[in-house]
C-alpha cells in the first residue's frame, strides 16, 4: 500500500492526479470552513448581486439569484463524493458475487447470471438510469438506485471473465483436491486474484459514477434544486450562454477535475497492479 | 482463372461468419426478450395508477375502471406482459399521453435526426481515435506520445454536456466558425425522404443544402464523439504496445520495413478487434449521451421527447423509446460483432464454427 502510493507519487502524472482528487476530496470534506458563503448551498436570494462575472469575493461569479458559484460548487463536490461513494459500495459487492458465483460454478447458474448480465448491458447505461429515474421520484436516494443498477454489470462481467480463466489453474484445483468448500475457493483462493483488476476499475469508475449523475442531474432527472449540483447548475446557466459564461463553465471544469483526477490514478494503478480491463 | 479459386475461398470463408450470425441472433432474441420484461418491470414500479395518472385528477372512479380494463391493469402481471408483448410484435406501442399521438409516429420523427448525429459522431470516433492510437504506440514515451494521451484522457473526463458548451463558446461565439443551433439553415428546404438530412440532401442533388447540414453537425458530432475519440485512441495505444513487443515486429525491423509500414500494417493489425468492440461499446454510450449534446445544441432529435416523456411519467413514451434505444443498441452489436468474424481469419478460415 505505501509503495503503491510512493509510485503513484514519484510520477508527474499521478502525482497531478493525486493532488486534484485531494483538493476535491478536501474541499468537500471541509466545505464549511472552505466556502466563504456556506449559506450560499440553500435557497438563499441575493437579488443585488445577481449575475454577477467573477470578482471579488466571488470568484466563480454569482447565479441568477445572487448565490456565490464557488461555495456551491464546493457543497456540490460533497454530494457528488458521497453519492459516488455509495453507489460503488453497492454495487461492486453485487456484482463481484454474480460474477465469481457464474464464473465458478458455470451450468445453470452461469447461463442465468450472464444472460441477466447482458440483458442489463443491453440497454445504454445513460438511458437505462434515465428510465429509472423517470417512473421514481428524483430524489438523491432514488439517484443512487438508479446508478447502481446501470453499475454492477461491469463489475459481473469483470469478474466472471478473470474466473474463468482462474478455475483451471493449478492452486483451484488444489484446493478443491485437498477438499475445500466451494465457499472457501470462490471467496478466499479466487476473489484475492480479482481484486486488482476491481480496484483498478474501481477507482476509474468513482470519477465515471460522478460523471454519469451530473449527467442525469443535467437533464433535470437527478438532485433537485436548490441543493446544489454540478450537472443542474450547467443545466440551469446553459440558456444565458455565452454572455453569462461563467454559470456553465465553471461547474463543468468542476467535473472535469474531479473526474479527470480520478482517472490519473485510476491509470497509474493499472499499470502498477497489472490489472488488464 | 485466377478470379475461380478466389470465389470458391470465399464462398468457404462465409460459412462460419454466417453460423455465426445465426448463434448470435439467437442470443441477442433471448436478451431482447430479456430487456423487454426489465422494462416492464421498471413501468410497473411506478408509484401510483397509471390510469389515474393519464386521466387526471377530475377523472371518476367509473372512467378510471373503464381505462384499467382497457389497459388491462385488472389483471395479473402476466397477463399485462402477454398483451405487452402482443401489442410490440405487432408495432403497437400506445399513444403518448405527452403528444397525444402514437408513441411509434413520435419516434419515428424524432429518432432520424438522433442517428444521424450518432452516425456521424461515430465516423468522427474511427476517424480520429484509431489514428491517434496508432500515433501514440508509434511514439510511445516521446512528447507526441504524451500529449495524446494527456488529450484522451482529458475527453474521456467530462460529460459530453460540458464539451458541447466548451466548443461550443469557442467555436461558435468566440471564434464564429460554426452555427450555435439546429440542423440546417431556415431559409433551405428539403423534401424528407429518409429523416436523415444528409442522404435527403444529396438524394435530392442539392450541394449546397449537403454542405449547411454538414456544417451543422460538425460540432454537435464532435462533441459528443470526444469521449469515444480518447477511448479509442487509449485502447488502441495500450494494444499496440503489447504488439510491438512481440518478435515479429522485430523480424520485421530486420526486414529493412519502414516504422510507418510497421505501425499501419503489422503493430495495428493485431490490435484492431479490441478497438472494434470497445467502439462498439462507445457507440451504445453515444445513445444515452446524445440526450445530453442535443439538449445544448438545441438538435431536434429524441432527446427532448425522451425527457418530456420522463418527467410526465408518460408510460408509453417511456417504454417506447427505451425499447427502441436498446434495439437499436442491440443491432449496433451484432454489426460490430460480424464485423470482428469477418477480421479474424481465426473465425473467417476455420471449417467449423464452434
Amino acid at each position: 500500500m505505501r509503495r503503491t502510493f510512493a509510485i503513484l507519487a514519484a510520477n508527474p502524472l499521478s502525482l497531478l492526479g493525486l493532488v486534484l482528487v485531494a483538493l476535491v476530496v478536501i474541499s468537500a470534506v471541509f466545505a464549511d470552513f472552505i466556502a466563504p458563503f456556506p449559506a450560499h448551498r440553500g435557497a438563499v436570494v441575493d437579488f443585488a448581486n445577481f449575475n454577477q462575472p467573477p470578482q471579488w469575493p466571488y470568484i466563480f461569479g454569482t447565479d441568477l439569484v445572487g448565490r456565490d458559484l464557488f461555495s456551491r460548487i464546493i457543497y456540490a463536490y460533497r454530494i457528488s463524493l458521497v453519492l459516488g461513494i455509495v453507489v460503488l459500495a453497492i454495487a461492486v459487492p453485487i456484482g463481484v458475487t454474480i460474477g465469481l458465483l457464474a464464473g465458478y460454478l458455470g451450468g445453470w447458474t452461469e447461463y442465468l447470471l450472464m444472460r441477466l448480465t447482458d440483458v442489463f448491458l443491453s440497454i445504454p447505461p445513460l438511458v437505462l438510469a434515465m428510465s429509472i429515474m423517470g417512473v421514481l421520484e428524483p430524489t438523491l436516494t432514488n439517484g443512487m438506485l438508479a446508478v447502481t443498477a446501470m453499475w454492477w454489470p461491469w463489475y459481473a462481467r469483470l469478474v466472471y471473465n478473470i474466473t474463468r480463466g482462474e478455475r483451471e489453474e493449478g492452486y483451484v484445483l488444489a484446493a478443491e483436491v485437498i477438499g475445500a468448500s466451494r465457499g472457501h475457493v470462490i471467496f478466499r483462493e479466487i476473489l484475492p486474484n480479482c481484486m486488482p483488476a476491481v480496484i483498478t476499475k474501481m477507482t476509474l469508475d468513482m470519477g465515471f459514477v460522478i460523471l454519469i449523475a451530473s449527467s442525469l442531474s443535467f437533464l433535470g432527472l437527478g438532485v433537485q434544486p436548490p441543493t446544489p449540483d454540478l450537472g443542474s447548475m450547467v443545466a440551469a446557466g446553459a440558456t444565458y450562454l455565452p454572455d453569462s459564461w461563467w454559470l456553465t463553465v465553471f461547474p463543468g471544469l468542476a467535473i472535469l477535475v474531479a473526474v479527470f483526477g480520478f482517472n490519473l490514478i485510476g491509470d497509474a494503478l493499472r499499470d502498477i497492479l497489472g490489472a488488464d480491463q | 482463372m485466377v478470379a475461380q479459386p478466389a470465389i470458391v475461398q470465399r464462398r468457404d470463408a462465409m460459412t462460419p461468419v454466417l453460423r455465426l450470425l445465426a448463434k448470435r441472433l439467437a442470443t441477442s432474441l433471448i436478451v431482447l426478450v430479456g430487456v423487454s420484461m426489465l422494462i416492464f418491470a421498471i413501468a410497473r414500479i411506478i408509484p401510483g395508477d397509471p390510469a389515474r395518472i393519464a386521466l387526471g385528477p377530475n377523472a371518476t372512479a367509473e372512467q378510471i375502471a373503464a381505462l384499467r380494463a382497457q389497459l388491462h391493469l385488472d389483471q395479473s402481471v402476466f397477463v399485462q406482459y402477454g398483451y405487452f408483448v402482443a401489442d410490440v410484435l405487432r408495432g403497437d406501442l400506445g399513444i403518448s399521453l405527452y403528444t397525444n399521438r402514437p408513441v411509434t409516429t413520435d419516434i419515428a420523427q424524432f429518432l432520424p435526426a438522433t442517428l444521424e448525429l450518432i452516425l456521424v459522431a461515430g465516423a468522427m470516433m474511427i476517424a480520429f481515435g484509431l489514428p491517434l492510437g496508432i500515433w501514440s504506440a508509434r511514439y510511445k514515451g516521446k512528447w507526441a506520445d504524451n500529449l495524446i494521451r494527456l488529450i484522451s484522457l482529458l475527453g474521456v473526463s467530462a460529460p459530453s454536456f460540458v464539451w458541447a458548451v466548451i466548443l461550443m463558446l469557442l467555436f461558435a461565439f468566440y471564434l464564429p466558425l460554426f452555427p450555435i443551433a439546429g440542423r440546417i439553415s431556415d431559409d433551405i428546404v428539403v423534401t424528407p425522404v429518409t429523416g436523415f438530412l444528409m442522404i435527403d440532401t444529396l438524394v435530392a442533388g442539392n450541394l449546397r443544402a449537403f454542405a449547411d447540414a454538414a456544417w451543422h453537425i460538425a460540432l454537435p458530432a464532435f462533441a459528443l464523439a470526444l469521449s469515444g475519440i480518447g477511448q479509442a485512441a487509449r485502447l488502441t495505444r495500450a494494444n499496440m504496445v503489447e504488439t510491438y513487443e512481440r518478435p515479429y515486429i522485430e523480424m520485421a525491423r530486420s526486414y529493412g520495413f519502414s516504422e510507418r509500414r510497421i505501425a499501419n500494417r503489422y503493430a495495428f493489425k493485431p490490435s484492431l478487434i479490441p478497438s472494434l468492440t470497445i467502439i462498439g461499446l462507445d457507440f451504445a454510450a453515444m445513445l444515452g449521451n446524445a440526450f445530453l449534446v442535443e439538449a445544448i445544441f438545441a438538435w431536434p432529435g429524441l432527446s427532448r421527447y425522451g425527457v418530456e416523456v420522463i418527467l410526465r411519467k408518460d408510460l408509453n413514451g417511456i417504454v417506447g423509446t427505451v425499447l427502441i434505444i436498446s434495439a437499436t443498441f442491440l443491432i449496433v452489436n451484432i454489426i460490430v460483432d460480424l464485423l470482428i468474424a469477418f477480421l479474424n481469419p481465426r473465425i473467417r478460415h476455420s471449417q467449423r464454427a464452434s
